[in-house]
């Protein structure tokens, strides 16, 4: 069987809620059902055959073709099942995602991930802020699940972010792992403003040296024989830089904090 | 039965269900490992008294292990679930968090899920973290050698002790020979153990003796200082020595594997080297549910 293909019929004028058409929303359904589906695209409401052509039958690969910024929440709540995004996508990209895999081909818009539970979301462009973050007025960002971004992530990163691991090849805006319960983030570029700001566990792995604020402690330096090691390995087969060897680092420079808040957070410094 | 002019005795070997586990220590150099893991292991020939059973499975080349160390793999039976979580917790504990730049993983996937690191952990005084990585949550608990990295639980599984043979040699010499060349093949092999100083056991042992509190005594009928006075020595007048090799395993295949390996190595030195036969260990069969029969396993 194909994939499921929605090739978009030309760009929207307002943006489009695409919940509904994760994997396991319209499992079961015929072709003329998906098309009869009607998605919010600003105060209208229009049938899916309005928006997008549609091919193939495999309802468990979706793939959206000349997707473009205007497409929310492609993925939302995804629970199995594997989505191709052939462009850009919308903001709330993998929106509390369960498992399954979700692939941009272009850049994210904010709060990508956010409230992820697990699966795989591989951004090749960039992220919007709020990776991995929490809905505004909610207490738990990403609680599992591995979010890769070859391009460069906004602000925010990890907001409340509670468990999983977030890799960034490229920079991070202000204030990443703000606010930070748990969790692993890997950014190999630069950091903006005050990284780790109010975390009270996780850890930044970071290849750059960031601005640190004065409220993470020095813990100096250290050869990280065991875990680091582990972490690298289990990287091994991603689809991204972070999965080669020359990638891989040991010895590393040790910040505790954010002291103002738990202060059981750790960023770590290739050194 | 006869191989290589020594004779297999129409017999068997009778062994018990365990239960059972492997952990990976890794350390910075391999001297460190082996270190490591031969201190989780001692003090843990045989469950009467040492609460386990424990030895080196093999050596881990750096590709094998998590985190790219050189590696041991240890296996550890115990009669019990309660017993082997018990063992495993406290050896981990007092002889792998020791050990300068160790770390313990778990080598067993599956299974029901005991305690490795779970409690170890709060050796870090709140300053611990927990990483899921792959799935597996790990437990970073700060030491002072830098960290030790420890998994949370390892898997246990049903496994088998006691499986066995006996060489009987016309001297010590000679069944020490015997006994080496079988130690050396089977520990080639995975997912069984010989426990015992050396994988050889010197003073075989059955249930019972004539005082009340002691539960295990001399198996005089192997015994070759009594064979005159045994009530019913199994041993003739050529033979003064007679060495036991013990195999824990996983499932009866590993067991019989590594039985057939080590009859084998015994016999390849043959009669004319004062190996004379090969027998087994067993209580009449009333005991443990698993016979290993050596004519079978030799056909």
């Amino acid at each position: 069987m194909n994939a499921l293909t929605f090739t978009l019929r030309r760009p929207p004028q307002q943006r489009v809620d695409l919940a509904l058409l994760s994997c396991q929303r319209i499992a079961g359904l015929s072709t003329a059902e998906i098309n009869a589906i009607e998605l919010q695209c600003g105060k209208r409401r229009l049938r899916v055959d309005e928006l997008f052509e549609l091919s193939g039958s495999n309802n468990r690969e979706i793939v959206f073709r000349n997707s473009c910024d205007k497409l929310d929440r492609i993925g939302h709540e995804l629970d199995g099942g594997e989505i191709t995004v052939e462009g850009d996508a919308g903001a709330y990209c993998g929106l509390g995602m369960k498992s399954g895999s979700i692939r941009v081909r272009g850049s994210a818009g904010i709060f990508a991930a956010c409230e992820m539970h697990d699966g795989m979301l591989q951004i090749e462009g960039a992220a919007g802020d709020f990776l991995g973050g929490a809905l505004p007025g909610n207490k738990r960002g990403m609680q599992g699940g591995m979010v890769i971004v070859k391009g460069s992530a906004g602000d925010r990163l990890g907001d409340q972010m509670r468990r999983g691991m977030v890799l960034v090849e490229g920079n991070v805006g202000d204030y990443c792992g703000s606010r930070m319960i748990a969790g692993t983030i890997a950014v190999m570029g630069t950091t903006g403003y005050s990284p780790g700001y109010s975390m009270n566990r996780g850890t930044l792995l970071l290849w750059r040296t960031p601005k640190l604020i004065a409220t993470f402690a020095d813990c100096g330096t250290h050869t990280s024989s065991s875990f680091l090691p582990l972490l690298f390995r289990s990287w091994r087969s991603l689809n991204s830089r972070f999965a080669e060897p020359k990638a891989a680092f040991s010895r590393i420079h040790r910040y505790q904090g954010d002291l103002s808040a738990l202060g059981k957070g750790e960023i770590l410094v290739k050194s | 039965m006869k191989i290589n002019g020594v004779t297999i005795d129409p017999t068997f070997a009778e062994a018990f269900p365990m239960k059972a586990t492997r952990v990976i220590i890794t350390a910075d150099s391999p001297r460190w490992a082996k270190l490591a893991a031969s201190t989780m292991t001692g003090f843990a020939t045989s469950v009467i008294a040492c609460g386990c059973e424990a030895a080196i499975e093999r050596n881990l080349d750096p590709e094998e292990t998590p985190d790219g160390r050189h590696g041991i793999a240890i296996l550890l039976f115990a009669m019990g679930g309660k017993g082997l979580a018990k063992q495993v917790e406290t050896r981990a504990g007092q002889c792998v968090l020791t050990s300068s730049t160790s770390s313990l993983f778990s080598g067993i996937d599956g299974g029901k899920r005991i305690p490795l690191g779970k409690n170890l952990r709060f050796f870090g005084d709140g300053n611990q973290i927990s990483k899921v990585i792959g799935g597996k949550r790990y437990w970073r608990i700060p030491v002072m050698h830098g960290e030790f990295v420890v998994e949370e639980s390892t898997g246990m599984v049903d496994a088998i002790g006691g499986g066995n043979f006996l060489i009987l040699a016309r001297t010590k010499l000679q069944a020490i020979a015997a006994a080496d060349a079988a130690v050396t093949a089977i520990k080639r092999l995975s997912n069984v153990i010989m426990p015992f100083p050396g994988g050889v056991v010197g003073s075989g042992s059955k249930v019972g003796s004539k005082y009340p509190s002691v539960p295990v005594s001399v198996n005089d009928a192997f015994c070759p200082t009594l064979k005159g006075v045994a009530r019913h020595s199994e041993l003739s007048a050529g033979i003064e020595c007679v060495l036991e090799i013990v195999i824990n395993g996983f499932t009866q295949n590993d067991i019989e594997e590594a039985m057939r390996i080590g009859i084998e190595a015994t016999c390849a030195l043959g009669q004319e080297n004062g190996i004379k036969r090969v027998s087994a260990g067993n209580y009449g069969g009333k005991l443990g549910p698993y016979h290993f029969k050596l004519q079978e396993i030799m056909a």
